[in-house]
């Protein structure tokens, strides 16, 4: 056993904070895209047809892993830096993405693993199957992850990934974007979305983001240029909060502080 | 009238064709950014129960199969304990993420077999792993579970596989065992055998 999984093992903490008569928010899954959305070609043979069958959360749902800080690498959250071989880092504009991850009572969510992947500047992934004729970055690899602290903040420092071009219609482009996975306290609060960049007119273009049913859920995966916090000379700053479910609380309930 | 300040979920996204950079940058061919991809072990050590192979593929509509998903899964561990949970193994985890191979699809998660976790009211549910789903052309992640089709009085007694109306869908949930530990569980996105997906 490695180092690395022996910390694993180790850094297990408790999951199961079920509640009687608690239980995680039904979603809303009309504020979701639809599993169809044919102009998403992808999507026509990768949607299920029946219906979802539904029921109220259980222990299976309420429980999920923990993740804590010391399974991090000192540069898991630094995409500038994290596959260079140069000091420089890689090539763009340099960004730093701060934000909060946060239920649906508002409540920062701690401990959840915030995990990121992007193009690079020139909009160019580092995949076999990328098709893209941009130029790769040799220092740039294009993943990262953080674990958010004891208020749900979360922060990782990258270039703006450019857009790109993508098989879908005749001449489709994907904004620029970066992609979220979160893993908040419990199973059922699994999400991936994508973040998206203040201002960038390809947003109204993009089959994938027009799956979303309402500008007002479009507008709340932009982030937002924050030039108060930007770091001259450096590092311009975008926020971007991410809202996972909420769960019940019950009258008696003494733990508050979240799921 | 007061209204209820709440907020609203982020919507979800695909998670593309290149989730793999992300969350299994290894697998992926990012050498060098992270120790090891994270899930790939769910025994850590000395496990207790019986250790098992679970093998699946997930299709689509057409009958192809997906070379581009990733699949989670959370299960209890052989007591019927969830990992963090007073008295769980220490040498399992509980989670596991894999991806799909990039030439057949297959996946396989090296577990144990789960032991039964209470439904809300205090009856057992049958041994079962919560799986989820995620590849580009999935707008949002699916939720399915595993059942153990030699678990068959369990299964009879689970109070969700209960209330599964249509009961000859019921099958789509069950991991069939082949030998040596292994169970098999396909997964169909859609098509006349479409897994049962849940809405949790
Ligand atoms: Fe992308």
């Amino acid at each position: 056993m490695s180092a690395f999984q022996q910390k694993q093992a180790v850094t297990q903490t408790p999951g199961g904070h079920a509640a009687p008569g608690g239980g995680l928010y039904a979603r809303d899954r009309a504020w979701h895209p639809a599993a169809l959305t044919p102009p998403y070609k992808t999507s026509v043979a990768r949607s299920p047809v029946r219906a979802p069958i539904s029921f109220s959360t259980t222990l299976s749902e309420e429980t999920g892993p923990v993740f804590t800080q010391d399974m991090l690498g000192p540069l898991d959250a630094d995409l500038i830096h994290n596959y260079a071989k140069s000091p420089e880092g890689a090539i763009g504009p340099r960004i730093v993405v701060q934000g909060r991850v946060l239920d649906e009572d508002g409540r920062g969510v701690p401990h959840s693993l915030v995990e990121v992947w992007q193009a690079n500047a020139g909009g160019r992934y580092r995949h076999k199957k990328e098709g893209y004729l941009a130029p790769l970055d040799p220092d740039f690899g294009g993943c990262g992850r953080c674990i958010t602290d004891e208020f749900g903040n979360y922060e990782f420092r990258t270039i703006q990934p450019g857009p790109y071009p993508w098989p879908n219609g005749p001449n489709d482009w994907r904004p620029a974007h970066i992609h979220f996975s979160v893993f908040g306290r419990s199973w059922g609060q699994r999400l991936i979305t994508q973040m998206y960049f203040d201002g960038d007119p390809m947003i109204w273009h993009c089959p994938i983001v027009g799956t979303i049913p309402s500008r007002e859920g479009i507008e709340s995966l932009v982030a937002r240029l924050d030039m108060e916090a930007t770091i001259p000379m450096d590092a311009r700053v975008y926020r971007f909060d991410i809202v996972l479910r909420g769960r019940r609380q019950t009258l008696f309930e003494n733990r508050m502080e979240g799921l | 009238m007061q209204r209820i300040e709440r907020l609203k979920e982020s919507p979800s996204q695909t998670a593309g064709p290149y989730v793999h950079i992300g969350a299994l940058p290894n697998f992926a061919g990012i050498d060098g950014v992270y120790d090891e991809d994270l899930g790939q072990r769910m025994v850590l050590g000395a496990v207790r129960g019986e250790q098992i192979t679970l093998r699946g593929t997930v299709y689509d509509g057409t009958g192809a199969a997906l070379r581009d998903a990733m699949v989670e899964i959370w299960q209890a561990d052989a007591a019927g304990l969830y990992a963090g949970q007073d008295g769980a193994d220490p040498a399992f985890t509980g989670w596991g993420r894999q991806a799909g191979d990039m030439e057949t699809g297959a996946f396989a998660f090296e577990t144990v077999k789960p032991g039964a976790v209470p439904f809300r009211d205090g009856r057992m549910q049958a041994p079962h792993v919560s799986v989820w789903i995620v590849a580009r052309g999935i707008n949002l992640g699916l939720q399915t579970r595993i059942y153990f089709a030699d678990e068959q009085e369990a299964n009879a007694a689970d109070p969700i596989l209960a209330r599964i109306e249509h009961r000859d869908r019921i099958s789509t949930l069950m991991a069939r065992p082949e030998g040596d530990g292994t169970y098999r569980f396909d997964i169909r996105l859609q098509g006349e055998a479409e897994t049962i997906f849940f809405d949790i």
